[in-house]
Formats: C-alpha cells, sequence, structure tokens
C-alpha cells in the first residue's frame, strides 16, 4: 500500500519501480529534466491527462491508455513522436501491486511504440482526494517536412476516411464499469496510431487534416471540424463501419455509436483525388486494415454535419451541449 | 369620409366588393389596397355613407375578416364616381389570405362543356383558388404573386378589369389560353403525349404511383383500391406504418368509409378542406380499399378534392358526365394521397425537385408551371366534440390571432418536433404553416427561410426573439444566433408552460388559471424531463403545483420508440424486475432489465405519454413506435370510445405529485386488452379529475387549461373535459392551433410579451 508523502522510503521504492519500467539512458542519468536534440523538422508537444474508471479494462488499462493517448495527440498534427514524460497522482493506499501493473503496461505500451518516457513526477494525495491513480502524459514530436495538417485545411470536396470500426472504446469501459455481459466480449480499441500516419503521410503528404475521435466520438471531432473549416459535411450510415457486438451493445444501451469515445482510430481529411491512394496505404498497416471512406466534405454556410440513414433519409448529426438530453415530445 | 380597414382584406375579394356596395349606394370615390390594409374614400348622402358600414361588415365576402375599421378624418379629394386604384407599396401590416378549395361556382364552369374554362385545372375566382402558396409579399397584387409571370389574355382581363364580374382583380384569374398548363412526364422526365388528366388516371387505374403537383406542393398518389400499389407506395416512402389519407369525390363517396358527422362534412366541404380523421367504418362495408392504409387504427385521414386539378380526375374517372348528378353520388375512385416528402424532409414544391428528388419514386409526376412560392402541407383535423387541428397547413395558415399582453414585435421560434413559429406584432400573432420537425438539414433550411418569409410576408422587425429552454434544438441555437445579430433580448420558456399559454393565448386568459400538460417530453427548469405537469399560470410565470411520478427512461429517447421499454420501467417499480425478460422477449430485454436495477442511462421523466407507451406495451398492443405516438393511438384505437370506470384504483396523491402505478398494477395482468384498454383510460380520467380538482380547491381557481400532444387522444380529452365541467370547472383547449409542440410558438410569444412587459 502506499503512505502519505512523507515516506522517504516509498518514494525511491516508487522511483525505483519506475526506473526499472522505463529504464533508459535519459531516466539513467536521474536528473529533474531530460535533455536531448531533436531531428530537423517542426517541432509538436501535446499533453493529456488521463482520468478513467475502472483503471484496467479489456484491451488496456490507465497505464497503456496513457501513452496511446499522448502519442495519438501527437501523430495527429502528422508528427512523428519523439519522446514522452509521465506525472503521477496517487491517491494514499492506493495497492503497490496495482501501481506496477500499471507502470509495467505503460512501459511495455512505449516501449512497442518505440517512444522513450524520458522524464517523470510522482505525488501522493490524502486518501480521498483522488480516485486511485490519475496519470498525465506529455509527448513531443517531429513534422516531416512539407506536411501540414490542421482542422482550418479542410477543403469542400475532401474525402473523410475512417481509420476502423468507431465505439469500441466506450462501450468497453461501460460494459465493465456497470458489469454488462454481451455474447461477444467487446475490447477497448486502445492502441498508438503513429506508425500508420508516418505511412499515411510518406503517400499522402498533402493530407489536409488528422483527428482522434476520442471523447464525444466521431460525431463530436466531425462537427468540430466543420465549425472550424466553416464547411458542412455528408457522411453515410451505410459506410460507418461498428462492430456488430458493439453495435447491438448501443442499440440495447440507447446510445449512440456517433457520440460514443474511441482511442485507437482516426479521422482522415484528404483531397479526393488522394483518396484511393490513401486507403491502400491505411488498409496495408495492420491498425487500419479496416480503414474506409465515411463520406465528404460539402460547401454549407450552416456547417451541418449529415447522414444519410439506412432509409434513404438524411439526418443532422448534431454537437450537444454536454450530455444528451432527452428530446422525444 | 375616409375609411381605414386592418384584417384579412386583401386577396379575398374585398375591393370589389367595396366598389359593389358603392354603385349599389351612390357613393363616390376609391378603395386601394396598401400594407396597411385598405383605404376607402367616399363622398355622398350621409344615410347612405352609414349604410355603407353597416354593410361593410354584414355582406362582407366569405374570406374576409375584418379586425378593425376606423373613420379618419382627413380632407377629401372630390371624385366623381367610384374606383378601384392601384395598389401602393407601402408597409405591409396586413394579412395574407389562407388558400381555399375551388368553389362551386367555379366547379360549374369547370364541368361545363359550353364554357371557356372547360376543364380547366387552374379555374379559379375572387372566392377561391391560391393565396398564401403564391404569395411572395405583401400587398396581394399580380405582380407579387407567381402569376407575375403569366399575361392575362383580352377575355381574362376583361373580367380582371369588370367590377360586376366575379373574377374582377382576383389575382390568380387565368384561362387555358393564358394562364399556367399541365404536363405529365414520365420518371425519366420525358412528356407524355396526350391529355395529361386522361393518362394521369389511365396511370392511376394501372396502379402506377404518380407525384402531383397541387396547391402547397407536391403528393404521391396512387389507387387506395389497389393493395399492391399502396404496399410499394409505402415501401418507397419508407413508412412502416404510419397512416395514409385518402381523397374521394365528394361527400357521397365517404359513406362507406368514415362515419360522417354533419360538422365533419361541412369542414372537409369548407374552403379550408383539410384532410379529417374520422372514425372507420366496420371492415365488411369497407369495399376493396387496400389494407395497410391504417393498420391498427379505428380511424382514417380522408379528404375531398379541392384543387380543380383533382376535381379533374375525379371528373375523368367518372367518365365526363354532362349532368351534374355525379357530385353527389358515391364515385368509384379512390385516392391515396401523401405528402411528398422524403422521409421526413420538407415537401417537394418544385419541379426540377420533384424530377430529381421523386423519379427513383414514382412512374410519373404530373406537373404545372405555376410556381409554388411557399410550402404548404395539408391540415390535418381530428374529429370530435369540438374537432382538435392535428396539422395546420394549407388553408388554415397562415393562422392570424389576435395576441392579448402588449408588447414589442417579437419572433418566436418554437420547439423541436413539428415546428412552426410566430410573428407578434401589435395586438396580433401570425402563426406559420406546418414547418416539420428539426432533425434534417433541409428542414432546418425551411425553418430559416420561414423567418425571412413571414418577416416580409408582415413587415415584422422583431424586438425580441423567444425558444425553448433546450439547448440543442435547432431552433434554440437559431433563436441564439438571431438575438445576438439583431441584438435584443432572447426569452427561454419553458416547454410546458409554453403549451398552456398558448391555450390561453387563444381564449385570451388573462390572471391566474391552472394548466395540466400532458405531453411526450419537454426539458424542465432543472434539467430533467418533464411532461405530465399540473401548473399555475399567472402573469409571465408559473408555478409547478405537481407532477406526475417519474419513470424511468431506459436508453434515454430509445425508450421513446420502443414501448417495451416502458413497460419493463413500469414491471420495475412493481418490483416485477425480474419477469421482464420473459414477459418482454425483445431483444436486449435482459439488460434493460440489468439498466433499470443499476440506474445506467435510465433518465427519469414526469412524462405523460410515456405511460401510454408503457400500458400499451405491457398489454401487447404496440411494443415499437414505428411513427410517433402510434402506441398511444393504437391504445385508445382498441378501447373503441369506451372508458371503463369499474375497479378503477385510487391513484396516491402525495404533495401534488400524482402516482400512476396503482393504475398500472391492476391492469398489468389484464389478459384482454381491450378491457384493458378502457379500464386504464377510465382510471387515468378518474386520476387525473382528482388531481385537478384538488388543485382547484386548493387555490379556488376554476379555469383550466388543457394542453400537450396527449389530449390528441379524442377519448381522454372528451372524457376528461365532460368529468371536469360537470365539476363546475371552465375547461379550455386548443382550438385554432394544435395541442401538441405546433402551437409552442404562440405560447412562447404570449410568455415572451409578458415578460418583456415587467
Ligand atoms: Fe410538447
Ligand atoms: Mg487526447
Ligand atoms: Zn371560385
Ligand atoms: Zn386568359
Amino acid at each position: 500500500m502506499i503512505h502519505g508523502s512523507g515516506g522517504k522510503a516509498m518514494a525511491q521504492l516508487i522511483e525505483g519501480l519506475f526506473l526499472k519500467a522505463f529504464d533508459n539512458p535519459y531516466l539513467r542519468q536521474q536528473n529533474d529534466q531530460a535533455a536531448f536534440s531533436l531531428p530537423p523538422g517542426r517541432v509538436v508537444m501535446a499533453t493529456d491527462s488521463h482520468v478513467i474508471s475502472p483503471l484496467f479494462f479489456p484491451g488496456g488499462d490507465i497505464g497503456s491508455l496513457s501513452v496511446h493517448g499522448t502519442i495519438n495527440d501527437v501523430a495527429m498534427a502528422g508528427a512523428r513522436p519523439t519522446h514522452l514524460s509521465a506525472g503521477f497522482i496517487l491517491e494514499e493506499g492506493f495497492p503497490l501491486r496495482e501501481l506496477k501493473r500499471i507502470v509495467e503496461s505503460m512501459a511495455a505500451a512505449a516501449k512497442e511504440a518505440g517512444v522513450p518516457i524520458v522524464t517523470g513526477d510522482t505525488k501522493v494525495v490524502e486518501r480521498g482526494k483522488g480516485d486511485g491513480v490519475f496519470i498525465n502524459t506529455t509527448g513531443i514530436g517531429v513534422v516531416p517536412e512539407g506536411v501540414e495538417l490542421g482542422g482550418d485545411r479542410v477543403r469542400v470536396g475532401d474525402h473523410i476516411i475512417l481509420s476502423g470500426p468507431i465505439g469500441d472504446h466506450g462501450v468497453a469501459i461501460m460494459s465493465l464499469r456497470e458489469n454488462l455481459t454481451f455474447e461477444t466480449a467487446i475490447e477497448s480499441d486502445s492502441q498508438p496510431l503513429h506508425d500508420l500516419v508516418a505511412d499515411m503521410v510518406k503517400v499522402v503528404p498533402g493530407l489536409h487534416c488528422l483527428r482522434d475521435p476520442t471523447r464525444g466520438g466521431l460525431a463530436t471531432t466531425l462537427n468540430e471540424i466543420a465549425q472550424q473549416a466553416g464547411v458542412g459535411m455528408q457522411i453515410q450510415e451505410a459506410n460507418l463501419p461498428v462492430r456488430p457486438q458493439v453495435a447491438a451493445a448501443c442499440e440495447f444501451l440507447g446510445l449512440d455509436p456517433l457520440y460514443v469515445a474511441n482511442e485507437g482510430k482516426l479521422v482522415a481529411f484528404c483531397p479526393a483525388d488522394c483518396s484511393e491512394a490513401l486507403l491502400a496505404a491505411m488498409r496495408a498497416h495492420p491498425r487500419g486494415g479496416e480503414a474506409c471512406r465515411i463520406g465528404e466534405v460539402v460547401a454549407d454556410p450552416h456547417r451541418f454535419v449529415q447522414m444519410q440513414t439506412r432509409f434513404g433519409g438524411n439526418r443532422i448529426v448534431d454537437w450537444l451541449n454536454g450530455e444528451q438530453l432527452p428530446r422525444i415530445c | 369620409m375616409h375609411l381605414s380597414v386592418l384584417g384579412l382584406v386583401q386577396g379575398v375579394g374585398f375591393r370589389p366588393f367595396v366598389y359593389g356596395l358603392a354603385q349599389r349606394l351612390g357613393l363616390d370615390g376609391w378603395v386601394a389596397n396598401d400594407g396597411e390594409g385598405v383605404q376607402i374614400e367616399l363622398e355622398g348622402e350621409l344615410p347612405n355613407l352609414q349604410r355603407f358600414q353597416q354593410l361593410l361588415h354584414q355582406e362582407l365576402p366569405p374570406l374576409a375578416l375584418i379586425d378593425r375599421c376606423e373613420v379618419v378624418e382627413r380632407p377629401l379629394q372630390p371624385e366623381r364616381g367610384f374606383r378601384i386604384v392601384q395598389s401602393r407599396a407601402t408597409e405591409a401590416n396586413t394579412s395574407v389570405a389562407a388558400d381555399a378549395a375551388v368553389c362551386p361556382d367555379c366547379l360549374n364552369e369547370l364541368f361545363d362543356p359550353a364554357n371557356r374554362r372547360y376543364r380547366y385545372p387552374f379555374i379559379n375566382c375572387t372566392n377561391c383558388g391560391p393565396r398564401y402558396t403564391i404569395t411572395r409579399r405583401l400587398p396581394y397584387d399580380r405582380p407579387y404573386t407567381s402569376m407575375a409571370e403569366f399575361q392575362l389574355c383580352g377575355g381574362c382581363q376583361q373580367e380582371y378589369d369588370n367590377p360586376s364580374d366575379r373574377r374582377f382583380h382576383a389575382q390568380p384569374n387565368a384561362c387555358a389560353r393564358c394562364g399556367p398548363e399541365l404536363t405529365l412526364v414520365d420518371s425519366a422526365g420525358e412528356t407524355v403525349e396526350g391529355d395529361p388528366i386522361e393518362s394521369t388516371l389511365r396511370a392511376l387505374r394501372r396502379g402506377d404511383i404518380l407525384a402531383i403537383k397541387g396547391i402547397g406542393g407536391f403528393h404521391l398518389v396512387c389507387d387506395a383500391d389497389n393493395s399492391a400499389a399502396v404496399e410499394r407506395l409505402r415501401k418507397r416512402k419508407a413508412r412502416d406504418a404510419k397512416p395514409f389519407a385518402v381523397m374521394v369525390a365528394n361527400r357521397a363517396s365517404l359513406e362507406s368509409l368514415v362515419e360522417l358527422d354533419e360538422a365533419s362534412a361541412r369542414r372537409l366541404e369548407s374552403s379550408a378542406a383539410p384532410i379529417m380523421l374520422l372514425p372507420r367504418r366496420q371492415r365488411d362495408s369497407t369495399r376493396l380499399l387496400a389494407e395497410g392504409l391504417a393498420p391498427g387504427l379505428d380511424s382514417l385521414g380522408v379528404m375531398l378534392p379541392y384543387s380543380p386539378l383533382h376535381q379533374l380526375i375525379f371528373f375523368e374517372a367518372a367518365g365526363r358526365p354532362t349532368d351534374a348528378g355525379w357530385r353527389s353520388e358515391p364515385q368509384s375512385l379512390r385516392l391515396v394521397m401523401t405528402s411528398a416528402n422524403p422521409a421526413g424532409e420538407p415537401l417537394v414544391i418544385d419541379n426540377a425537385e420533384a424530377l430529381a428528388q421523386l423519379a427513383g419514386f414514382v412512374d410519373g409526376l404530373l406537373l404545372h408551371n405555376r410556381a409554388i412560392d411557399c410550402r404548404c402541407d395539408d391540415s390535418v383535423v381530428q374529429a370530435g366534440t369540438p374537432p382538435m387541428v392535428v396539422r395546420r397547413g394549407r388553408g388554415l395558415a397562415p393562422q392570424i390571432l389576435p395576441l392579448i399582453p402588449e408588447g414589442p414585435p417579437l419572433l418566436a421560434l418554437g420547439g423541436w418536433f413539428k415546428n412552426s413559429i410566430c410573428l407578434a406584432k401589435q395586438q396580433r400573432a401570425y402563426v406559420s404553416p406546418h414547418i416539420g420537425d428539426l432533425n434534417n438539414a433541409n428542414t432546418c433550411r425551411f425553418l430559416e427561410q420561414s423567418v425571412e418569409h413571414m418577416r416580409r410576408l408582415f413587415a415584422v422587425t422583431p424586438e425580441a426573439v423567444a425558444c425553448d429552454l433546450h439547448p440543442d434544438f435547432f431552433s434554440t441555437r437559431l433563436a441564439q444566433q438571431l438575438a445576438e445579430q439583431w441584438r435584443v433580448p432572447l426569452v427561454a420558456v419553458q416547454h410546458h408552460h409554453a403549451h398552456i399559454a398558448a391555450v390561453m393565448s387563444e381564449h385570451r386568459l388573462s390572471g391566474p388559471v391552472l394548466g395540466l400538460a400532458l405531453d411526450g417530453i419537454g426539458l424542465g427548469e432543472d434539467g430533467s424531463a418533464w411532461g405530465g405537469e399540473l401548473l399555475l399560470l399567472e402573469g409571465a410565470g408559473y408555478q409547478r403545483l405537481g407532477q406526475l411520478r417519474s419513470l424511468p427512461l431506459p436508453g434515454g429517447d430509445r425508450a421513446a420508440r420502443e414501448p417495451w421499454r416502458i413497460a419493463a420501467a413500469l414491471l420495475h417499480l412493481l418490483g416485477r424486475n425480474q419477469e421482464i425478460e420473459s414477459r418482454l422477449p425483445y431483444p436486449g430485454s435482459p439488460v434493460v432489465a440489468q439498466m433499470l436495477r443499476q440506474g445506467l442511462n435510465c433518465p427519469p421523466t414526469s412524462s405523460a405519454g410515456r405511460w401510454f407507451d408503457g400500458v400499451a406495451a405491457l398489454l401487447g398492443v404496440c411494443a415499437y413506435n414505428q411513427f410517433e405516438a402510434r402506441a398511444a393511438m393504437s391504445l385508445e384505437s382498441l378501447a373503441a370510445g369506451r372508458c371503463d370506470f369499474q375497479g378503477a384504483h385510487l391513484p396516491a396523491l402525495e404533495n401534488g405529485q400524482l402516482d400512476l402505478l396503482p393504475l398500472v398494477s391492476a391492469l398489468v395482468d389484464e389478459a384482454d386488452p381491450v378491457r384493458g384498454a378502457q379500464r386504464f383510460h377510465g382510471a387515468l380520467v378518474i386520476a387525473l379529475e382528482q388531481w385537478v380538482m384538488e388543485a382547484v380547491q386548493a387555490t379556488g381557481l376554476e379555469r383550466v387549461a388543457l394542453g400537450g400532444g396527449c389530449f390528441l387522444n379524442r377519448l381522454l380529452r372528451e372524457t376528461l373535459c365532460q368529468r371536469l365541467r360537470q365539476n363546475g370547472v371552465k375547461v379550455y383547449l386548443g382550438e385554432q392551433l394544435p395541442c401538441n409542440d405546433a402551437g409552442l410558438s404562440l405560447g412562447q410569444a404570449w410568455v415572451a410579451r409578458q415578460r418583456l412587459a415587467r
């Protein structure tokens, strides 16, 4: 068990745990900071604090998630992530065994991604002032020459491409938290996407925008970009990949998969004439095997995101003020 | 003497009427339309001038309405004779009339082979024809209508200019030589040779589905007696079970279909010519009418041919008879007429749009070249005492109502479902026709266009904008945006407050009034979903005296589409959660049972509508709402007009909260759904009556306004009203505007006026 902030022995114990798990030359120097130089190109930096319940879930845990989340945020700029930092806030009394599991999972995720955690920090807060463990990660990366991505670069006529099925993460978390059982287990899609991105920008350097539809799901992401770029979007429900078990769970729970969080998917906007090449590159990569085109960007002063439904209707996929409030009168 | 007349006085044959009256009384002067209404200048003997003022009101043309008639002191220009002066375009403050069904005089000409307008599909006169749907702006004058592009021929011009002709200044006047014409095209857009009406009838008889351009938009039409055609239409429209309306030649042809009362018959034959929802006749007397027009419902929507074009199809089917007998005899042709709007989008009104959007749906299109400027769906009226307007469109819109609270001009943007908007100016409220559900981009755009169009038509510059409390309605967002853009205050009005305020506005009620809102869902002040509320309205505000016991909605809005989920919620509340799986074996029911146990995604609601859903599903009547309120409508149909008060359980009333669970508890094991439906209605009425009477006693108020979509349930409405009246309570219901969300905009305007006045 982790004890109050005073325990020097405990701090050393934790320090030792991190050092061993994340082991790399920067950490081994035991400085308060990491010093390194970066390859040429524009530098990208992103930070994300991870707060999740439950801490362990099918397909990952808070540790791997905190690595993937920040790597993906860096990668969405078209960058190759190079370094990560990690900050822990632990609640007094948090089981050491679980912390060890989280740290090891984090280390494995960083190693698999090839991005070292080069500096870190730990604080322990009083019992009741935290929720087990919170992890903040910051990432740095470098954008290759000739690549410039951004929501404002999206143009009318662009194709909208999704890297794979949506809704897995949110439904997996909810199922576990609420102790729901479905016929087929649903796993989180938490995964790093920077290798996939590297292949994408290599084939189509003129890509306009990448975004990972995390909180608020695909619907929120599309609306954000529509606002940013001053355009509308038209997507097709029939082309939208949702795993059958996720679709069924959403149906039962009354959730719309468009609004459910993802942790290992990206949506890309590219000029129409590049979309075939981009799709081919994505499908050739293990993390983009199910990539597909879901729609296109259209001119629309209202900036509506619309979806052609399976029944031929065309409904607005709205952005919501907070949670989904019932509205059927 | 100079008269200034305000009201519904343009485009309704008012000036010719004034001209005739002046001639009769030997008065000199002139009459002119202007933006303010109609100006009349008169010179003559005093008794004749007085007589004129009297007859002006007494002999008013059928479509006209005078709001105000003032004698204005101003120096007179000496005139000789009486004339009609050309329109002056000034600020428009006058009204535009609703479209009117073809009148008997025009019908006589239409079917008279000797008349020059024999079989002319666009015949009209000052008493009938299109109005709102062809008007671009006021004043109502030909150059400002879609008739502007048709140059009157000599004969038509003469009628138009001749004060004694019944087409004197009839703006849409036309004939086959100079006016609009019909074209029948196939689904590829190629013109079909031959007489368009003849070919149309032939196509319908062989089972084709046609798009026919009418007054306010296109219809999809097929032979109602051809099951295959109806089935095909249903598939193409992706309307699982939503009822279709039927058009027949005349009143006599309705006898075999529906129970027709005199008041409804007169309404069908009125110039508004709405779709009337009437009780169906027993199946055996319904000859070959296609199954599946209105599956599971005991009422049928019917209408009569309101445009000359429709009349000609029936005339053709009758074999172009030369005597008028066929017009009062039953005719065999019956047509399904459903508005041509792909999946909830606005009605198609434009030829090019129709070809682009409907070509895949239909086997042919009957087009004409008179543009529809304002889209207008058919109006729907439910028979009853009194009848209730379900949808306000062609013939009833735009609606001009008196608005009591004084205040600045304003715009109210309504709700999300069945949106309508309301403009308030001086003592009047202008309510738009039905706009639609704001879940698709085209309806949202139509809402925006309607705001612009109505503002132009009635020359209103809003100094405030009102909307619903719900933050995610397009109407609310548009209201926020417009208020910001115009730099005017935004007034958000609670949904059920607006429902009741709409009724108060219609009946010009002020002061404290009790309001019973039985509704689907509207957002409450506390952020939860309301819908069964007992309110006390006073001034700009209201107090919530009580509410229905709340129900969990497993799956949020999905529960409103799947009544079996509400049934599950009821079982759960009854402590019978473990029966959910076996009694409601629908996909997901184990998950729903668990959601209810854990309170997962189960927002609570005090909605009344959901109790109907739940009971319908418990009785096995309807598990899925393929269209809005299907469960409630099926439950009402099942009760067949009867409330069973036997063993009505006393509801639990606590702190003003009405708990309907004891009623459900008594029904949950009812094996006979008919008896279940009758007992539910009976017990519910008694419970509501007690609830209201307790509030009546506690507050000393004796006026109750009823609002919200549940009051479209005729059995509930009529029984509850009757019982409350027997208790000496004065009961008020919406009569001009629907009690559902279509009335919200008027209620919002009414509340906003009061709030701004403070
Ligand atoms: Fe409502
Ligand atoms: Mg992130
Ligand atoms: Zn007429
Ligand atoms: Zn003519």
